[in-house]
């Protein structure tokens, strides 16, 4: 597996200022391993109200199983991408990433 | 959650025509129904926003009763009832099967049963009961007799069954062909039957399946299995082992052969739906939900590729639990399209008072009465490919294609639950092989105004139906009269469909192109016309329709390509017409010889721009330009990712078949790195293939005359037609696209 250095915080830097669109190549290396994740409790956004609200959710790995919907509610599709890093950014280095 | 779905029998009509319409209502004791003009499905603010016109139908001015509608999905072949089956004291059942998920559960693969009184007999695979045979008297009681040995998923097997009514003895075989150490799924059980009589219910004999239900005319199945099927046999007696064997030997002891009740040979009939009886009995039947067809049978020796020449060894059927073709619903309504309305794209809404469901159709003016000079075709057989895509919640590249977290719309969530409204040819089957047929004759969820997509980029995150309304949309926003038509309609119709028509603008991504359409857009193109191709990744798949069966279509994922899945070395060549499958490009015809570009690059995440290149100071090319600055950036905004140049990319290619004489008006730049090079450009595989380093990611505009006094324009790109509507539409990318079509509707030849 890919491994980067947990203290390379402005790699969280330059996603939270943009989530979408271009990247260095070291943040997109980090980028490709979170967004590679199998499909195992992979996050993904209901949009449950067009242009205005998404919730994350996860989806479970197994064909026709529901999507699990979590309390996480996002009026801002780059907010819920900076949720979401964070989150791996934690699973990967074992460290929380402060804002 | 959806409540309420639906689809048409028809995709495209003429004034006058009567269309019918299939209604699942879940959400509400009733709904009601309107007809409505789409003009733009787009609902994002940042655009001109939802836009429809209602017409007056009085016909569908009432209250209709909701009710649920179910969809039964799993193919499987039906032989209607016969005296010969109800004859039968002792029988004999035998196959060559190849499963592929023998861990499912139970699967029957040749049955003459009945569910509510649990009678007949089912030949099945059984997980680790390994293949069994199920009997049952009729009056509830039944028995079930397994080798006791789990069948390899993807290997072929001898299997066979036995029953004798006098002494009561069962046997059960399987076989496998090829032997692996350590494994041993060889096995023969024998057994008594304690029943008194095996009972020979009503209804049809069902292969791959057991029939569930016939309440209602209409035949619903349960135990379907998954894998392939080759020529089943049934006999009235219990034969030996060695006569099992016989029974599939070229030529059968005669004997033997006034044993046989049925001798069903699926190398027969392969475009067909039709499965044929070789026994004198003729029991033949019919393929029902559409099981892959022209499959390679267990003697496949690879020294044939093409079904045609050897079909005695595609003589297999794949049977899979999802397969779909025809929901079957009862019809709700019929309405007939009223007498002088306008071609265009065309809806009936449902609706209660929590949901509803578009069911949209193109009205087409009568052959040979062109309402225009401008004719919009509707890439109808690229949204059948992508009809109902499990991608965001199956697919595990999609957040990386995306750059983003993928968005899922309330119908992927409903599409991920309910499986029976089938797949798409982005999709594989729940035995991991890929789906090569798509039909119409279901609700298809992403075919929708206001649908939005995953796929779509960031922005208004369109894709195929409902992005081209910002194609239509534009055309009305300028003042052009145009008429519609779809791909089915050119197949169907050939070139006198078009014939009229001085322009012709294409949808955003028109993938999937049969030899009909593709031989009659040529015809068109060849005596003048001129073809504004609005979009990119066009002319990419061959793909079929199926000769007996409407609203049907097949594409085969053969040898390279951007593709979902990979079709089965030997398996390229199509059921329905017998015609190679795969890339057009693979077959001598690139998509540059049609438009002069050619797919060469995809991302998901922002669109760039375009900017100017050298051949657009070319006196040929003064009228494209007209009222655009000399270091203008072009469409460096847009609802699709923020820009004109984006999700897929196409480029100039002499050696690919662009012509000589093209210009390369504008190039676009500044991609991602989502961005990558297509497969089918890389020979061999390098770093630097992405946005930010290959050259080969760029989508080339591109303008060049026919020697018929036509001409073509390609915008080469997915979201150039998002960034038409931008600041009213009124900017550049509007303003080249009006540039063109003006000059492509005036009579003078190029
Ligand atoms: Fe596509």
């Amino acid at each position: 597996m890919y491994q980067f250095d947990p203290k390379a915080l402005h790699l969280a830097k330059e996603f939270n200022a943009q989530p979408i669109g271009k990247h260095s190549a070291e943040l997109q290396k980090v980028l490709n391993l979170f967004r590679g994740e199998a499909m195992k409790d992979k996050y993904v956004l209901v949009c449950t109200e067009p242009h205005k609200r998404w919730v994350l959710s996860q989806l479970t790995g197994v064909r026709g199983e529901k999507v699990r919907m979590t309390n996480h509610v996002f009026t801002d599709i780059d907010e819920a991408e900076r949720f979401v890093f964070k989150l791996r950014w934690k699973k990967y280095t074992g460290k929380e990433l402060r804002d | 959650m959806k409540t309420i779905v639906g689809y048409s029998d028809k995709i495209s009509a003429t004034p006058g025509e009567a269309i019918k319409f299939m209604v699942s209502c879940t959400g509400a004791k009733s709904y009601r129904a309107e007809f409505v003009r789409i003009i733009h499905g787009d609902t994002n603010p940042a655009g001109p926003g939802y836009k429809e016109e209602k017409i007056k139908a009085p016909a569908l001015a009432k209250t209709f009763p909701g009710r649920k509608q179910e969809i039964h999905a799993g193919s499987y072949v039906a032989i209607p009832d016969s005296p010969l089956f109800h004859d039968l004291s002792s029988f004999s059942v035998s196959a060559l099967i190849w499963p592929t998920t023998p861990d499912k559960g139970r699967q029957s693969l040749l049955s003459k049963w009945s569910e509510r009184s649990k009678g007949g007999f089912q030949l099945v695979v059984d997980g680790n009961k390994g293949v069994a045979f199920v009997l049952g008297d009729g009056s509830g009681k039944t028995e079930e007799f397994g080798t006791g040995k789990a069948l390899v998923g993807r290997e072929w097997y001898f299997v066979g069954a036995t029953y004798d009514a006098a002494s009561k003895q069962v046997h059960v075989y399987q076989e496998p062909m090829e032997q692996y150490a350590k494994i041993d799924s060889t096995a023969h059980a024998k057994g008594v039957s304690k029943l008194k009589s095996v009972a020979r219910p009503d209804g049809p004999l069902v292969m791959a399946a057991h029939a569930k239900d016939d309440s209602g005319g209409r035949l619903a199945c349960a135990g379907h299995y998954n894998g392939k099927i080759e020529r089943p046999k049934l006999a009235n007696r219990a034969l030996s082992r060695l006569e099992l064997e016989n029974l599939h030997a070229a030529l059968v002891p005669s004997d033997l052969a006034t044993a046989i009740v049925g001798d069903w040979d699926f190398s027969r009939d392969i475009m067909s739906v039709k499965v044929s009886d070789m026994s004198p009995n003729r029991l033949h039947g019919e393929i029902v939900n559409m099981p892959a067809r022209a499959m390679k049978g267990h003697n496949w020796t690879g020294k044939e590729m093409d079904w045609k020449h050897a079909p005695r060894q595609y003589g297999a059927i794949h049977f899979h639990d999802d397969d779909l073709y025809d929901a079957g619903w009862d019809v709700d309504f019929e309405f007939t399209v009223p007498a002088n309305q306008k071609s265009g794209v065309y809806a009936v809404r449902v609706y209660t008072e929590t949901d509803e469901d578009f069911m949209p159709f193109c009205v087409k003016p009568p052959l040979g009465k062109a309402g225009a000079k401008i004719c919009f075709l509707m890439p109808t057989a690229s949204y059948m490919a992508y009809a109902n895509e499990h991608m965001p919640t199956n697919a595990t590249l999609a957040e990386m294609l995306t750059g983003q977290l993928a968005v899922l719309y309330p119908h992927d969530v409903f599409l991920n639950e309910h499986r029976e409204y089938g797949a798409s040819n982005y999709d594989t089957h729940s035995d991991g092989s890929g789906v090569c047929y798509s039909s119409r004759l279901r609700p298809i969820l992403n075919m929708r105004p206001k649908y939005a997509s995953w796929l779509g980029g960031a922005g208004s995150s369109l894709w195929q139906f409902n992005a081209d309304g910002h194609i239509a949309d534009w055309l009305e926003a300028m003042g052009y009269e145009f008429d519609v038509v779809t791909d089915e309609d050119l197949h169907h119709e050939g070139f006198a469909r078009i014939a009229p028509y001085k322009a012709i603008l294409t949808g955003s991504h028109p993938e999937y192109w049969s030899k009909p359409a593709w031989d009659a857009l040529d015809a068109w193109k060849r005596q003048g016309g001129r073809l504004m191709y609005m979009g990119a990744n066009g002319w990419y798949w061959r793909v079929a329709f199926h000769p007996e069966k409407p609203g049907m279509m097949e594409v085969r994922r053969g040898e390279g390509g951007i593709r979902a899945w990979a079709a089965e070395p030997g398996e390229y060549y199509h059921s329905f017409t017998g015609e190679y499958g795969g890339l057009w490009r693979r077959q001598g015809k690139p998509p540059q010889m049609v438009a002069g570009t050619g797919f060469s690059a995809q991302g998901f995440d922002i669109s760039s721009y375009f900017k100017r290149q050298p051949d657009s100071f070319n006196p040929r090319a003064k009228f494209i330009f007209e009222g655009v600055g000399k270091d203008e950036i072009i469409g460096d905004f847009g609802l699709i990712g923020g820009g004109a140049a984006g999700l897929e990319l196409d480029r100039a290619d002499r050696l690919l078949g662009t012509p000589p004489h093209a210009l390369v008006l504008a190039s676009s730049e500044g991609h991602t790195d989502i961005y990558m090079v297509v497969c089918e450009e890389l020979l061999i595989n390098y770093p630097a293939a992405t946005g930010s380093q290959s050259p080969l990611v760029r989508a080339d505009m591109v303008f060049y005359e026919l020697a018929g006094g036509g001409a073509v324009f390609s915008s080469s790109s997915i979201a150039w037609s998002g960034s038409l509507s931008h600041n009213n539409y009124k900017n550049n990318v509007s303003k080249i696209t009006d540039n063109v079509l003006k000059r492509f509707v005036d009579e003078k030849p190029f």
